[in-house]
């Protein structure tokens, strides 16, 4: 009986498609399917790309363009290289580990000369204070003095000044005669060249950087982790509440975007501070004595619990996008075929929430690295992040060069990440909305 | 009656009523008791409740009042999960991130069934629907006639006795509507499951089942086999609901013999069949069926004039309408038989039919 019943026609109809004949298609003009599409499409493309043409142009200057001066300063630093051109040009001539000899010095004072006319010895001694702290001044007062040095030179400015006999500075300056070098790179990671030019730890007690990219990494996953866990419940019931009260609620997540950033982080200095409300309230209620207030702030945990506040909405936003879009009959389904609550949630409703936990984690992963206000507010030295030091580097040290290699490794990070996360979860599974 | 018939029901709404805001029942006073191995159709106009019936058999929404009973156990307290009842949700609801393979694996997965003895009774089901080359694409993949055989295979495979099905045919076009009407049906048979079944397309409702459950405002308006239904309907919306139908409005005059006299709208007198009609004075509604009607030939009692008004060419026959006592959508079937004389629009003849046929009912 079932055999006589015609095949199913949508089987059929499938079938004739994947046997259209196997040359290229012509039109009726002999010319190929394929470049007459071409030219059709020409015009629809055109028109596309002159619609882009301005947000292009805005992104390349105001993005593309700044970021690629950025990575050009983390390894292009040509202060002591454009103004030292003697000392430079004996650098070129003699290879390296060769002794400074009395001709070294010569261009040295030669160097210095021309730095008190150019009045460029701060900029070249900045240079060499990257590298070796404390070393500015001795360029700058070499600078001042360098006119009344008589030969020989060495002596001369050994007297002035010992420390130009260090080898150390001898190799820091070779290094700075080249206007490329990766060493902000390896001050970004915590290393440096040694006399012989091998690359070797900092010492133990300058170690800082490698310490806060592991700092960062690990708050800015655990903020994740946290806003992923308060979210997801807040997200599903906004996406399965009636209309009027869902619309409510969501005001309530999106009111503290309204809200200035700079306020929020206050606000919750107001309440985490060891005076501060929460810990009143502790006291009073006597559950901590006057003198045992528990310290919310100025370390990591005052980071993580104003992070975690201010970066929620961007996790429950994907959420709520992704449940919004998934039929309640999925889980009935799931229940009517045998499957306890938990059971249908973990397996039909929580994998078709992937897309928003990804897109929401990664949104909240990456505004938590480079976080900058709050863990500088909030944070004390314990709490602070990456992104702090860098603004450092860029506004206090003035070593945008070290800034620029920060942030290049802090970009690559992300970039690993990015495409760690494509491998793992695929990024066409991305939900943002 | 036929429910009387059903001795040990297998599902029993004994005096259900459900409310979703406390204000409305959308459900009043259900009874329907359904034997196992039936094919029972829950027919009715959209918002009418066969949703909210099915759901509460399922156990996604609560009875307000009064007791399911499965197999004679009272069921409104097992959580969903337990009841096991298969279902074909209207759209399917087939999971999107599982393979057809792993869909159908599903509901044998969380019986704790063997790798095994899954893979089989997997391979089984999809063969029973024509479906075994499928098993690894996924449901985005498949087109609505082919998705719809998986929910199918999926509410099958776990081999439960009772499977419901909320319109499962709704979305597919008419042809592959027809094809699947007769699998859905072939595939009760074999199996010998009991299946409750839930459209608003009539002609489906009348094909499939064993009885069919005329809903209407949360209560069954006839409980029957297809056949009583139609012939036999016991008041005026299920007269009006299933297939065509000529209604006369009167009221009623006396009683004659086993017949009601009915004076009608233009004041003649006519006889019919009293199904559901009051003391006399009071009003009701003739009810006949266009292929109990035939013009000319053979007179009776009920023999009245008519003038065509229209006439609608139809291939194995004409539909032909006409005023019949001051009704002028009255519809009769002529027969495209050989000898039969051409009709012309404005032609008066006279339309007959046995009293029998005619079906006094309460007015609407
Ligand atoms: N979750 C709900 N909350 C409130 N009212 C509901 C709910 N579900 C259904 N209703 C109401 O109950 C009534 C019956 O709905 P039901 O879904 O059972 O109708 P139906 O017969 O299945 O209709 P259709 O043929 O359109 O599917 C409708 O008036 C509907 O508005
Ligand atoms: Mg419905």
């Amino acid at each position: 009986m079932t055999k006589e019943l015609p095949a199913d026609p949508h089987v059929a109809v499938v079938a004739t498609a994947g046997g259209v004949e196997d040359g290229p298609l012509t039109m009726a003009d002999g010319t190929s399917l394929k470049s007459a599409m071409a030219r059709a499409q020409f015009r629809a493309r055109l028109r596309a790309f002159l619609l882009v043409l301005p947000l292009l142009a805005f992104v390349v200057i105001t993005f593309i363009m700044p970021i690629g001066e950025l990575l050009k300063r983390s390894v292009y630093s040509p202060n002591f290289h454009d103004n030292m051109p003697n000392l430079v040009a004996w650098f070129a001539k003699h290879p390296p580990g060769t002794e400074p000899d009395e001709s070294a010095y010569a261009a040295l004072v030669a160097d210095l000369r021309l730095l008190k006319k150019t009045k460029k010895a701060g900029l070249v001694g900045t240079r060499v204070n990257y590298e070796l702290p404390g070393s500015r001044s001795l360029f700058t007062k070499g600078a001042r003095k360098a006119k009344k040095l008589e030969p020989p030179y060495r002596e001369a400015l050994l007297k002035l000044d010992p420390k130009w006999g260090d080898p150390a500075l001898w190799q820091v300056m070779r290094a700075a005669a080249s206007p490329y070098t990766m060493n902000f790179y390896l001050a970004a990671l915590d290393l440096k060249r040694d006399p012989s030019g091998k690359i070797v730890p900092v010492e133990e007690n300058r170690r800082i950087y490698k310490m806060l990219f592991a700092r960062t990494l690990a708050l800015s996953l655990l903020i994740t982790f946290l806003t992923l866990i308060l979210a997801y419940p807040i997200a599903h019931l906004l996406a399965t509440l009636p209309l009027s009260k869902s619309n409510l609620l969501m005001i309530l997540v999106l009111l503290p975007f309204w809200t200035s950033l700079l306020v929020r982080t206050t606000s919750w200095m107001v309440l985490l501070q060891s005076q501060g409300v929460i810990n009143d309230a502790l006291v009073a209620l006597g559950i901590i004595g006057d003198d045992g207030r528990i310290q919310m702030m100025y370390n990591k945990t005052g980071t993580v619990i104003a992070m975690t506040h201010i970066l929620l909405p961007f996790m429950v936003l994907p959420l709520y996008s992704v449940m919004r879009t998934i039929n309640p009959s999925y889980v009935r389904a799931a229940r009517n075929l045998g499957a306890t609550s938990w059971t249908a949630f973990r397996r039909i409703y929580f994998p078709q929430t992937v897309p928003g936990i990804g897109a929401g984690a990664l949104l909240v992963f990456i505004l938590a690295v480079g976080y900058y206000i709050t863990p500088a507010l909030v944070g004390g030295s314990d709490g602070t992040l990456i992104s702090n030091l860098i603004a450092f580097h860029i506004q206090k040290s003035l070593n945008w060069s070290l800034a620029a290699a920060l942030a290049a490794l802090l970009l690559t990070g992300i970039l690993i990440l990015y495409w760690l996360y494509d491998k793992l979860v695929g990024i066409d599974n991305l939900k943002l909305g | 009656m036929v429910e009387e018939l059903v001795q040990d029901a297998f599902v029993e709404f004994d005096r259900v009523q459900k409310s979703y805001d406390g204000e409305t029942l959308v459900v009043k006073d259900l009874n329907l008791r359904i034997a196992k191995g039936e094919f029972v159709t829950m027919l009715g106009p959209s918002g009418s409740g066969k949703t909210t019936c099915l759901m509460m058999l399922a156990g996604f929404e609560t009875a307000t009042s009064g007791e399911i009973r499965l197999d004679g156990r009272p069921i409104n307290n097992i959580p969903p999960h337990k009841r096991g009842i298969g279902m074909v949700f209207q759209n399917y609801a087939l999971f999107p991130h599982m393979t057809v393979g792993e869909n159908l694996s599903f509901p044998l997965e969380v019986r704790g069934m063997g790798r095994e003895a899954r893979a089989e009774k997997v391979r089984a089901a999809l063969d029973m629907v024509q479906m075994g080359d499928f098993i690894n694409r996924r449901p985005a993949q498949l087109s609505g006639g082919q998705q719809q055989r998986i929910a199918l295979a999926r509410a099958l495979v776990f081999e439960p006795e009772l499977v419901l099905m909320d319109e499962p045919l709704g979305a597919l076009d008419k042809q592959l509507r027809e094809h699947m009407q007769f699998e859905i049906k072939h595939l009760h048979e074999r199996l010998g499951i009991t299946v409750v079944y839930v459209t608003h397309d009539q002609a489906e409702a009348l094909t499939m089942s064993d009885r069919v459950a005329v809903f209407n405002n949360g209560v069954i308006q006839q409980l029957a086999s297809p056949e009583d239904l139609y012939e036999r309907p016991e008041n005026s919306f299920v007269a009006q609901f299933i297939g065509e139908n000529n209604k006369l409005e009167g009221t009623v005059e006396g009683y004659e013999d086993d017949l009601v006299l009915v004076r009608l709208a233009d004041g003649a007198i006519t006889r019919a069949n009293p199904v559901k009609c009051g003391d006399p004075g009071s009003a009701t509604l003739i009810s006949i069926r266009p292929e109990r009607v035939w013009l000319e030939g053979e007179t009776n009692a009920n023999t009245t004039e008519a003038e065509v008004l229209e006439l609608i060419y139809l291939g194995d026959h004409l539909r032909c309408r006409l005023r019949v006592h001051g009704n002028e959508d009255f519809i009769v079937k002529v027969p495209n038989s050989a000898g039969h004389r051409p009709l012309v629009v404005g032609e008066r003849t006279r339309v007959s039919w046995n009293a029998q046929d005619a079906r006094a009912l309460d007015p609407l």
